[in-house]
């Protein structure tokens, strides 16, 4: 302990300053817009440190005697959410006109959610994960009742609530965790397992080796589960999207399920990444994508709200994600391994700019119209061209058309299942894109075919236009090319200890 | 005075805190049911901490002391973040019960039906 952890912890602890920074600008000022370009430009600083210490590549990456563990894997995710970060304090300035008194805490709230994502990407032990899980939760609770309106509050507390149990259940799998290997670092976990299997100390007529480990890992995913808005705790997206204001559940839709993918990534890999634990946690997620798929999918079907319709779109992309995750090893050579979590990794940064894409333009055109239906966005293509075209690439690529990127992360995660020996699996999710077609393709019709309601021009607000064009073009951008994300996505990966080892 | 013991105290309480959260109605209530279940597993890692035989004076190649002693530090440590963390959550809960509360005069869940599909 001491200035190398210093060092290596600096994004989160750079990010966290800044949100205190933002909450005493604002209190000591008052004057929100300076608050918000004022943390606007301070998210320069965990960026670059990130960057920094990607090309420093220090070899001991493990922080404060193991608690977190700043690795590529964690920076790549750091500068993911720095970026949503900075997309949805830019979408806000507009639409924070509804809530004008609090535009500083608003964006207090957003970058204190952000370290504790940041924080889960990196942490790598129990408690550590606990913690920073509710540092990201407990904000987002706040921000989704932050408009006042009865269903804001009413999300904020549903949300509230299922986070309450959801974690309550987490923490139940993990504490069994804990005592059935009598630590809490995941690294230690990793290696007690691999003692207790060369001991004979496992049951292999047990899932998992032994019931303790069984209901640790089945609590701790369904906990888990929350996060990443998987069945079996999915009940909560749809509401709380309606409710909340959107440019909180952009943030919810992209960086938390983000987070909650990472910290599952890593602790599969690095805590329960054996070849015989491997396999029976990808049988558990290949049930779960496939339940959460065809959930999302089929309840997404008759929304009339745009929101609500993105909330239910969210959860069957969580399905397609899952899919990447229950890709492992079944055959064990050497590249099938990576091909999973990469797939994965892959998917959720080509999702952040696809789904912001989304999530701006619908700000854009309900900024103006206040009007969630999907009928309220007839005639967009005439009346706000520019928006209505760059939501419509976000959509087709949340449908998965080429050439968008939410074309290159299917063909991904599927070839990763198909090569793990999972075919029927990926076709599942090819069948389950087919019906994503007739929802969101019936936002795009409404924009292009329905005559508008009224002939209101609806100018695109400069700040929000370059926010929602850079994600309309990364989108686009790495649906023609790729190999740089890929590449970059590999990288992460492979340092994550359990994928790197074998 | 055993492991099984208190484990099964735990897993009952945990239980009646999540069947307060299924079948409650009021949101106080909801949000009393979930800091009963914190509390199971407050209880379970302070009695596995306890009671579980530390893995070094089980054999492993870890130093017999130190291990043994951080492992029940670990479980304590756990139970105090958790108490904490619940804590902060309850305030955020009854804060929003209490918005809730001055714009309807109701704090029952099944009243909480604004957002339908």
């Amino acid at each position: 302990m001491g200035a190398h952890d210093l060092w290596l912890l600096s994004p989160q602890l750079a990010m966290a300053a800044l949100a205190c920074t933002a909450l005493v600008v604002d209190l000591a000022t008052g004057r929100s817009k300076l608050v918000l370009w004022l943390s606007l430009i301070g998210l320069v600083i965990p960026a670059a440190l990130s960057i920094a210490l990607w090309a420093a590549n220090p070899a001991d990456t493990l922080v404060f005697f193991g608690a977190a563990s700043v690795d590529r894997f964690s920076l790549f995710f750091t500068l993911l959410f720095t970026g949503v970060a900075a997309a949805v304090i830019v979408s806000a300035e507009k639409y924070a006109s509804r809530f004008q008194e609090q535009r500083g805490e608003f964006v207090g709230l957003i970058l204190a959610s952000t370290t504790g994502m940041m924080l889960l990407a990196s942490a790598n032990e129990l408690i550590t994960i606990y913690v920073s899980l509710e540092l990201t939760a407990l904000p987002v609770a706040a921000l989704l009742a932050f408009l006042r309106e009865d269903r804001s509050a009413e999300a904020g507390m549903k949300f509230l609530i299922l986070s309450g149990v959801s974690s309550a259940l987490l923490l139940y799998g993990l504490v069994f965790i804990f005592g059935f290997t009598g630590t809490t670092r995941l690294d230690e976990i990793f290696a007690r397992i691999g003692d207790l299997q060369a001991s004979g100390g496992f049951d292999s007529t047990v899932p998992f080796g032994s019931y303790g480990l069984l209901l640790g890992i089945a609590l701790a995913i369904s906990g888990f589960a929350f996060k990443l808005a998987a069945a079996p705790f999915q009940m909560w997206v749809p509401d709380a999207y309606e409710g909340g204001p959107t440019p909180v559940v952009a943030f919810l839709s992209v960086a938390s399920k983000a987070a909650g993918f990472a910290v599952v990534l890593r602790i599969l890999y690095s805590a329960f990444g054996s070849p015989e634990l491997a396999v029976e946690w990808s049988a558990l997620f290949a049930v779960l994508a496939v339940v959460t798929m065809t959930l999302g999918n089929l309840m997404a079907l008759p929304q009339k709200n745009v929101k609500r319709l993105l909330g239910y779109s969210t959860i069957s992309q969580a399905g397609f994600m899952l899919i990447g995750l229950a890709a492992v090893s079944a055959n064990t050579s050497a590249g099938s391994l990576v091909a999973g979590p990469q797939s994965v990794v892959f998917y959720l940064a080509g999702y952040a700019f696809t789904n912001l894409a989304v999530f701006l333009g619908v700000i854009a055109i309900t900024n103006r119209t206040n009007d969630n239906t999907i009928a309220g966005f007839a005639g967009m293509g005439r009346r706000a061209p520019v928006t209505a075209l760059l939501l419509a690439i976000g959509l087709i690529s949340l449908l998965g058309l080429p050439p968008t990127v939410g074309f290159m992360s299917k063909i991904f995660v599927f070839n990763a299942a198909v090569n793990s020996g999972l075919a029927w699996l990926a076709l599942a999710g090819v069948l389950n894109s087919v019906i994503s077609a007739y929802y969101y393709l019936r936002v795009i019709r409404a924009m292009y075919m329905e005559a508008p309601t009224s002939d209101e021009r609806i100018t695109l607000d400069p700040s929000l236009g370059v926010a929602t064009g850079i994600a309309a073009f990364g989108a686009v951008l790495f649906g023609v090319a790729p190999w740089f994300l890929l590449r970059a996505a590999e990288i992460a990966v492979r340092s994550l200890s359990g994928v790197a080892g074998s | 005075m055993n492991l099984e013991n208190v484990l099964l105290v735990s897993a009952v309480i945990f239980g009646i805190g999540l069947f307060g959260v299924l079948t409650r109605r009021n949101v106080i209530v909801v949000l009393m049911s979930i800091e009963l279940m914190f509390n199971a597993v407050n209880l379970a890692a302070i009695a596995f901490a306890r009671f579980t035989v530390p893995y070094s004076l089980a054999g492993g190649p870890v130093s017999v002391t130190s291990d043994a002693v951080r492992q029940v530090l670990t479980g304590q440590a756990f139970a105090v973040f958790v108490i904490g963390v619940a804590a902060a959550e309850v305030t955020l809960g009854l804060a929003l019960a209490m918005a809730i509360f001055r714009r309807r005069e109701t704090v029952e869940v099944t009243d909480l039906t604004t957002a339908r599909g």
